[in-house]
């Protein structure tokens, strides 16, 4: 049910077992088909890719100018991606990068983001930051390059064959937490003008709109000792409750997680540079560095979420470079 | 009535209780004084503390020592030890290190006396305090 999404109990068809077996896959490539507002089936690497009325692919975690273990050449695993896109079976009509795109926010690394990007087929991205990409000037070079056609502080939201996406921008003016009662709770955060803004714009829409949020940070709390979570997401979820099907794609974490509470599926990507542990796997939520070489590609990767009008399925096929 | 045993037992009882308050009130008043223990248990490793004075390491995403008292005048250093790119912000924005990255050095010389907590832009759960006497 939408007005239980505080709530940790997943409230659907899919136990809580087959989610994990459907987990224990997610390296070798995973569709998820979403009907309705509720996963109904999960299935293989050779599961047939839906046929829908149009396709969309989430790329994410460029972080262009990383080059450290795992990965020297996180450019490099970027260009991949983006063939790998350019080679898919049905063209997606665009591409949404939640974020991360630069390692240090560098004008270089936006540009060699910006000349890999121009190979890819689909011609248009919609971008949302990721902290990596604001920190050192609260956004203005990011702005300058990829705010073009947002709002506010970047924010932004458009229709596409009768679905509204909604890009939220969740990495800036980040308050300081250690969870020890200093400061903030060190979480990503909208801020009361984004919220503002995003009940205003859903406001006219019929309920049977599908909805399509991206962000950066999850907007689900993962593991708030790492800040993997948004701080005033409830807020804007409760916004969109009456919605019969809302997904949620984000990034930031570096790894598929996938929760469904009532009509809400969250999604998390991978990273197309470099994976980091599971939430508590490891002392701080730094790159996992002992990846052999041949491994890597296995465990970078992308989404591709199609949308098939009739009977309102999103389907997410998550697919490495290996 | 009440056996004599049964006395022991209240005592037994009331010196246990007493022990369970002064432990509880022993730690509370830790937690209380040490707003960073969480953050210094994480880094309390040999390696990751610094022996340079008045320089601050960042290791497994910590700022190590925590909480650093100084005398107004003072040079303070901050090294970055880790993978990962860090910042140091000071929370009212009195200074701002900007891109931090594996072995990248921040330093800034405190003046006047005061407490001046700073985090990273980052990864803001990465919190410290410098102390100026």
């Amino acid at each position: 049910m939408p007005d239980q999404l505080n709530n940790e109990t997943d409230n659907n068809d899919l136990s809580r077992r087959s989610f994990m077996k459907c987990m224990a896959w997610g390296g070798a490539g995973v569709l998820w088909v979403m009907n309705a507002g509720v996963l109904t089936s999960c299935s293989l690497l050779h599961a047939s890719v839906p046929k829908g009325k149009f396709s969309f692919v989430q790329i994410s975690d460029s972080h262009i100018g990383f080059n450290k273990a795992p990965n020297p050449d996180a450019t490099k695993t970027f260009t991949e991606s983006v063939a790998q896109i350019n080679a898919l079976p049905q063209q997606p009509s665009f591409l949404i990068h939640t974020g991360d795109i630069s390692h240090l926010s560098t004008p270089e690394q936006f540009d060699t983001a910006t000349q890999i990007l121009k190979s890819a087929k689909p011609n248009q991205v919609y971008f949302v930051p990721g902290e990596h990409d604001v920190f050192t000037d609260e956004g203005k070079t990011y702005f300058e390059k990829f705010g073009k056609g947002t709002q506010g502080n970047g924010w932004q939201s458009f229709d596409y064959d009768g679905v509204h996406f909604i890009g939220l921008v969740n990495v800036l003016n980040l308050k300081e937490g250690s969870g020890t009662g200093l400061g903030g709770s060190g979480l990503g955060q909208l801020g009361s003008a984004q919220l503002e803004w995003l009940e205003k714009d859903v406001k006219g829409l019929s309920s049977s709109t599908p909805i399509v949020v991206f962000a950066h940070i999850p907007l689900w709390t993962i593991y708030p000792e790492w800040g993997w979570g948004t701080e005033d997401s409830a807020q804007a979820l409760s916004y969109l409750k009456r919605f019969g099907s809302i997904t949620v794609l984000n990034g930031h974490i570096h790894q598929i997680l996938q929760k469904v509470e009532g009509n809400v599926t969250f999604h998390t990507a991978r990273s197309t540079a470099f994976p980091q542990p599971a939430p508590g796997a490891a002392p701080s939520p730094g790159p996992i560095k002992d990846v052999p070489a041949d491994k890597l590609r296995s465990l970078l990767g992308l989404s591709d979420v199609t949308y098939v009008a009739n009977d309102r399925p999103l389907a997410l096929i998550d697919s490495t470079l290996a | 009535m009440v056996s004599k045993f049964q006395k022991i037992i209240l005592v037994i009882g009331a010196l246990s209780l007493a022990a369970l308050l002064i432990v509880g009130c022993a730690r509370s008043k830790a937690e209380t004084a040490a707003p960073h223990s969480s953050m210094s248990t994480q880094v309390a490793t040999a390696d990751s503390q610094s022996t340079t004075p008045n320089q601050i390491v960042i290791k497994n995403f910590a700022f190590a020592p925590a909480t650093l008292t100084v005398k107004a005048g003072t040079k303070v250093t901050w090294v970055n030890r880790d993978d990962d790119p860090h910042t140091v912000d000071q929370t009212d924005k009195l200074f701002k290190s900007g891109t931090m990255d594996t072995d990248g050095q921040y330093s800034y010389t405190f003046t006047s006396p005061g407490t001046f907590k700073y985090f990273c832009a980052l990864h803001p759960r990465m919190v410290g305090q410098i102390v100026v006497q």
